[in-house]
């Protein structure tokens, strides 16, 4: 058994003529946090909607915790069980309460008692500086509010790992601080991240290793000095230029 | 780029085929599955009705392929006014529906009396049984000058696209309102009046969202033309009772009753698969 939570070997994915994956190897370590980086296009939503089992792979293999999730024949609603997902427009089911939205997972999926999982959430939720939102309904939170209770809705259940897809494009820049400061939180209490971004200079202080998506590969992989101040390929220098003098 | 290219390059590793040998595997045992327990389920039903003590009697009254096959041209003729009679009451209805719809929109104290005529209405054929809008129609207009003569196809065609105008006109302002207010605003701050604001960018994405709806309201108006019957145009279902008049047997119903369905059929398939399109485009993240 190895010790990565993430493993890709391979992976593939068309959708008709558009071959938006090229066969991705790319491995996550238990604690570890790994940001892509790439242009619009490059594959990085693809890679994170392959992983959860959204979009299916058309060639290659995806192990989590060793298990091979692209079998024909596993339980998706198991695997997803097992990822925490926050999604760029947060997606909060805005017909429930905060603890609502929070406790959902827990008590209709792993089948936690209510109590229970209202005392964990509201725990989480006060953590997070969101004490006082416990029962309003999203409409009434900010945007980075409503993200940070996407962030703990995607945590409360513990997962292996953390799939974080642009989840700050959506942001009022006056907001954005609030969200990256609970993912480097999320860091520090060690958990696994897959995390895709355009926010360099976060990139580079949060990440373990920085993956640069070029043409449906990872183009360039490694720790994120290297990259951001050694690039080895032309493409990853001039992707680095265009976003920092603009 | 060189996608095209890539797309021929690319063949499937030996795990990939293997995948997909497994899920055609898979796939294979569902459909065998389904098929051994649509028969089991048909056999037992159909068996519990063949045993039943008064079978023999109903399968004379109502399943009698002598009469069917006699009725049957009859019912087909006559079938084919209600075809008519939908095709003129669908143009009326969309033609009707979409101006109570935009009237019920209109904004503005000025426009009171033409909202309160749309509201007014829907109000009014939502709430009234079709057979009475049709025995109204059907026999008090011709009454109001009795010197001409209105063929009975004719004012049912208008008492159905009474009745059915309120439905669909609610289904359209329901979609109309669904459109997110910032496509008007947006559209407004292009310097759109509201006419045109309505006209190029709030009903066409309006339609989008309700034709789901539409196509069920059209499901629903294709067997609710039948009723124009009761004002004795020679439709399916009184061509039917015609000949149930004549051999007290009730097959010719039965038959009418079949080829309604056979024509509601494909617009039934079509209203899922259309449904099931947007749901997946809604999936993907489009905008539906």
């Amino acid at each position: 058994m190895s010790a990565s939570v993430l493993e890709l070997h391979g992976v593939h994915k068309l959708f008709g003529d558009n071959h938006v994956l090229r066969g991705v190897d790319l491995t996550v370590a238990s604690h570890e946090v790994v940001v892509v980086i790439g242009a619009s296009g490059s594959g990085k939503s693809t890679l994170m909607r392959t992983i959860n089992l959204i979009e299916r792979v058309d060639d290659g293999r995806i192990l989590l915790s060793g298990d091979d999730i692209t079998a024909p024949d596993v339980d998706v609603d198991k695997v997803r069980a097992r990822i925490g997902v926050v999604f760029q427009h947060f997606n909060l089911f805005p017909h429930m309460r905060v603890i609502d939205n929070v406790t959902l997972a827990a008590r209709k999926v792993h089948g936690i008692e209510a109590s229970v999982a209202r005392e964990k959430a509201v725990g989480l939720l006060s953590t997070f500086g969101l004490a006082e939102k416990v029962d309003d309904y999203p409409d009434r939170l900010s945007g980075g509010q409503q993200q940070r209770v996407a962030i703990v809705r995607a945590i409360m259940t513990d997962p292996e790992l953390l799939l974080l897809d642009e989840i700050t494009s959506a942001l009022d820049p006056m907001l954005v601080g609030e969200v990256l400061d609970l993912v480097r939180d999320l860091k520090a209490q060690g958990s696994t991240m897959l995390m895709a971004t355009h926010e360099m200079s976060f990139a580079r202080s949060v990440a373990d290793r920085i993956v640069f998506m070029h043409g449906g590969r990872p183009l360039e992989v490694g720790p994120p000095e290297q990259i951001f101040e050694d690039p080895q390929h032309p493409e990853t220098r001039e992707f680095l230029a265009r976003l920092t003098h603009r | 780029m060189t996608d095209r290219a890539a797309v021929e390059a690319f063949s499937p590793s030996a795990l990939e085929l293997d995948r997909r040998l497994h899920r055609r595997r898979a796939s294979r045992r569902s459909v065998l599955i389904a098929l051994v327990s649509t028969l089991a389920f048909a056999g037992v039903g159909g068996w519990l009705v063949v045993t039943s003590p008064g079978w023999d009697g109903v399968r004379q009254m109502f399943f009698n392929l002598e009469i069917a096959a006699d009725s049957f041209p009859k019912i087909l003729e006559g079938l084919w006014l209600n075809i008519r009679v939908l095709f003129f009451a669908t143009i009326a209805v969309a033609v009707v529906a979409t101006l109570l719809a935009v009237m019920r929109s209109l904004r503005g104290p000025v426009w009171f009396p033409l909202r309160a005529i749309a509201t007014g209405y829907t109000d009014l054929f939502r709430g009234l049984p079709v057979l009475i809008v049709l025995y109204l129609v059907g026999f008090g207009v011709p009454a109001l000058n009795p010197e001409t003569r209105i063929p009975i196809a004719v004012l049912g065609t208008v008492g159905i696209s009474l009745c059915y105008s309120a439905y669909v006109a609610e289904v359209l302002r329901a979609g109309m309102e669904a459109v997110h207010p910032s496509q008007r605003i947006a559209a407004r701050s292009l310097g759109l009046s509201h006419a045109k604001t309505l006209r190029m960018v709030v009903i066409p994405q309006a339609l989008r969202k309700v034709v789901p709806a539409l196509m069920n309201d059209f499901v629903s108006m294709q067997k609710d033309v039948g009723l124009i019957s009761v004002l004795g145009a020679v439709d399916a279902v009184r061509a039917a009772q015609i000949v149930t008049a004549q051999t007290y047997n009730f097959t010719p119903y039965v038959v009418a009753g079949l080829l309604f369905v056979a024509m509601s059929f494909p617009m039934i398939r079509l209203t899922d698969t259309v449904s099931a399109r947007m749901a997946r485009r809604e999936q993907q993240g489009g905008t539906v």
